[in-house]
């Protein structure tokens, strides 16, 4: 295809090196936000780049890679990251979440449980949970450094200010090990409770913002609320339509244009298993033939 | 309870070539408890110079001056602020007050600052007030807008509040009818009956007569001009 | 409310700040030169001076915002006095959001502009650990009422707000958490006369309701003269004349000072 070869996973020995020591310094200081040096990849900012390099100095030939993006295997992203990483280290892929060593991911945590050896790579756009706040880099330094955290009570006291209840409703910043506060990414904040007490190893990967941060298996993780105001995870009301779940994370689709819609499993994997087990949403159709529109 | 001994003070106007000016020598003066002396003598001649300096106003060259036990002129800054508060009240020519603060508590203030609770201290101002006429509507204004007499009458109010075991009155019955210089009078008398002692300048003979034990003319201590 | 007689009786005798030849210099330039005094719980001193006399800088150095180069700043704390110079970093902020309060000239300085009035004000006990809305939304309420800002305006940013009210909020902000010194930097400066007759007023009330001592920087005399227990007059980095205001600026013995007083302009 192309006429030189990739070294292994696209970047050189050194800078994996040096985005392993980044990730090792997460692991012993977790939630703690590790400055690397982020290379020029392929993609531009803002579409997973910190993502891809965690993954890149992570993988080994043996391992499996499944790439999600919303939970989904087969969105453009997905699929782009996916053939990324069969062309420059041709490791073997797979969308089962079970099967994966190491799950790059985009703003979702898999519902399938995690186990111990796997790896979940999140893609971080903003890593710095006070940023909408406080806009000083200097400042918010020293806020992590001195565990001065009152702001972000603000923030969600602001929220309940304005729309009666915490609105926050991703990226919903925690507190880690006790110590330090983090923003989890994206991702909805009914994944928050999974982010605590994984059997697998999260890493938090910040291309443009060069930053790398990592909750290590079994962290105590916790959800910022108030008292009066405590943290819930929610999610839409009502069960997937293909394959009858009530506990997973639902896409809304519209499928037609008098506002007819559908509510979908937003992990496909995971729906795929279901049908594939022979449970059926009301709008599924038994032995799931192929996915239904999304 | 005042005692003034070898009192000397001079201004020195250093923005007009340093001009010395000297205007008190060997001032002595005491003032028993219950008792009411007098300051005479001609404008200028420094009896509202001697009054600021009893009460800390201004600086003394030389000397003591003793209210109670404390030393007014060798006294700090906060020592002098205590006595203020508990010991030396002091009723101006002028009211000086802060804006917007109504007239009731403006007369309360100094029980308010003795941590007096607010509801006897106002209490007392409003008998105050009721006693020197000055109508109950006009309690929860400002004395910012008051006629002349009134805002001294509001002074004297201020100053009678708490009772002082000493206090410093200059021209309290000025600008005031003779119905409120009544009342004025009566209460220097009843101050005095309960063993205050008493420094006032009266421009007013009657008012002097009156109340006044002593008169002290304080050209006495005007330095002779080759000194 | 609280009985004042006893605080000044055992309070009275230990200052609440000592400060002790403090020095600060722009490299050649003096900012401030061996400057020593105390203030004592319910106490507030003033500090007065013309543009470059070291005052600001004073104040500056005094709340931990610049460091001095000599000297030393002994406060009071719950845990006996220390010297706030060689403090760590971490405790002398967790200071400055706790025992002291620090108001700016400016009030933009002091606010989080992008943050609604009740967020401004409840951030401090949120900062030391206050984790229940209804009762840190009713403390913002309410402290926003003893500044005399409406209550319906809680929820709006103090973006939406005149120059005297963000100054008030400002204050509320600052004195949520009861602090024990205030620090004040020309507290009413760029405000309408007649709403610096109102913040004076309302500073008043509250240091006295309070019991708290309060250092202000000014160059207005009528600012001191309202607010001021004592009086410092800086000049050239130094302090020419201490003393009782009323007889700082009723009988001025420097010459500094004689003209400080004599400029300013009878209405």
């Amino acid at each position: 295809m192309t006429d030189q070869a990739y070294n292994f996973a696209y970047l050189d020995e050194d800078t994996k090196r040096m985005i392993r020591r980044a990730i090792l310094k997460g692991v012993a200081v977790p939630g703690y936000q590790v400055p690397f040096a982020s290379r020029e990849m392929p993609m531009p900012y803002g579409w997973g780049t910190g993502g891809v390099q965690v993954t890149a100095a992570c993988l080994t030939p043996d391992d499996v890679l499944k790439v999600i993006d919303q939970g989904a295997d087969d969105t453009t992203n997905a699929v782009s990251i996916r053939k990324f990483f069969v062309a420059t280290a041709g490791v073997a892929v797979t969308e089962a979440t079970a099967d994966a060593t190491i799950i790059q991911t985009r703003h979702r945590i898999p519902e399938a449980q995690l186990t111990a050896g796997q790896i979940l790579v999140y893609q971080v756009p903003i890593p710095e949970p006070l940023r909408f706040l406080e806009p000083r880099e200097t400042e918010t330094r020293k806020m992590h450094e001195l565990e001065e955290y009152g702001l972000m009570h603000v923030k969600l006291y602001e929220d309940i200010a304005k729309h009666g209840q915490i609105a926050t409703s991703y990226a919903y910043p925690v507190r880690v090990e006790g110590r330090y506060v983090m923003d989890p990414s994206p991702i909805p904040k009914f994944d928050n409770p999974k982010l605590s007490g994984n059997a697998a190893l999260q890493l938090f990967g910040a291309g443009r913002e060069q930053r790398i941060y990592a909750v290590p298996p079994f962290t105590h993780v916790v959800s910022l609320d108030f008292d009066d105001h405590p943290f819930s995870p929610s999610k839409a009301n009502h069960a997937c339509d293909l394959c009858a779940s009530n506990t997973s994370y639902l896409d809304e689709v519209i499928t037609d244009d008098q506002g007819g819609r559908m509510f979908v499993c937003s992990d496909t994997d995971y729906c795929a298993t279901r049908r594939a087990a022979g449970h059926v949403g009301a709008l599924g159709t038994p032995q799931a033939a192929g996915k239904a529109a999304q | 309870m005042i005692e003034i001994e070898n009192l000397c003070k001079s201004f020195t106007l250093h923005n007009q070539n340093a001009a010395v000016i000297p205007v008190m020598a060997g001032a002595n003066l005491a003032v028993a408890r219950g008792e009411c002396v007098g300051l005479i003598g001609a404008s200028g001649a420094g009896k509202s110079t001697l009054m600021r300096m009893v009460w800390g106003n201004y600086l003394a060259a030389s000397g003591s001056i003793y209210v109670g036990n404390v030393d007014v002129v060798t006294a700090s800054p906060r020592q002098i602020i205590a006595l203020r508060r508990d010991t030396l009240g002091y009723v101006s020519q002028f009211l000086r007050v802060v804006p917007r603060v109504p007239t009731l508590d403006v007369v309360a203030e100094p029980l308010l600052n003795l941590g007096v609770p607010a509801d006897t201290a106002r209490a007392r101002a409003a008998e105050l007030l009721a006693r020197l006429n000055i109508p109950q509507r006009l309690w929860e204004l400002s004395p910012t807008t008051f006629s002349g007499g009134e805002q001294q009458r509001v002074n004297i109010a201020r100053g009678f509040a708490h009772p002082f075991p000493a206090l410093l009155l200059d021209e309290p019955t000025a600008s005031l009818d003779a119905a409120n210089r009544e009342v004025v009078l009566g209460l220097i008398e009843e101050a005095k009956a309960r063993g205050a002692a008493i420094l006032g300048i009266f421009h007013d003979e009657g008012a002097r007569d009156r109340v006044c034990d002593r008169l002290i003319d304080v050209r006495a201590f005007t330095p002779k001009a080759a000194a | 409310m609280t009985d004042l007689s006893h605080t000044f009786a055992a309070a009275a005798d230990k200052p609440l700040l000592q400060v002790k030849s403090l020095t600060k210099r722009y490299g050649a330039r003096i900012g401030c030169a061996d400057i020593s005094f105390d203030v004592y719980p319910g106490e507030v001193l003033g500090i007065v001076g013309e543009s470059g006399s070291g005052k600001s800088t004073l104040l500056s150095c005094l709340a931990g915002h610049m460091r001095p180069d000599q000297g030393e700043v002994i406060f009071e704390t719950a845990t006996g006095p220390r010297d706030t110079v060689q403090m760590g970093e971490a405790e002398r902020r967790r200071l400055a959001r706790t025992d002291w309060a620090y108001v700016h000239q400016n009030p933009r300085d002091g606010l989080r502009m992008g943050v609604s009035a009740g967020g401004n004000v409840g951030e401090r006990l949120m900062a030391i650990g206050a984790r229940h809305y209804g009762g840190i939304r009713d403390k913002a309420i309410d402290w926003l009422g003893r500044v005399e800002i409406d209550a319906g305006r809680v929820d709006d940013r103090p973006s939406a707000f005149s120059g005297g009210m963000q100054q008030r909020l400002q204050i509320a902000r600052n004195l949520v958490t009861a602090p024990r010194l205030v620090f004040m930097d020309e507290p009413t400066g760029g405000l309408d006369v007649s709403v610096q007759a109102r913040l004076l007023d309302l500073l008043r009330g509250l240091v006295r309701e309070m019991g708290l001592s309060a250092i202000i920087v000014t160059h207005d005399l009528a600012v001191v003269r309202l607010l001021a227990d004592r009086l410092m007059v800086m000049k050239g980095g130094h302090v020419v004349e201490a003393g009782l205001t009323d007889q700082v600026l009723d009988d001025p013995q420097h010459e500094y000072t004689q003209l400080l007083v004599s400029s300013v302009l009878q209405v």
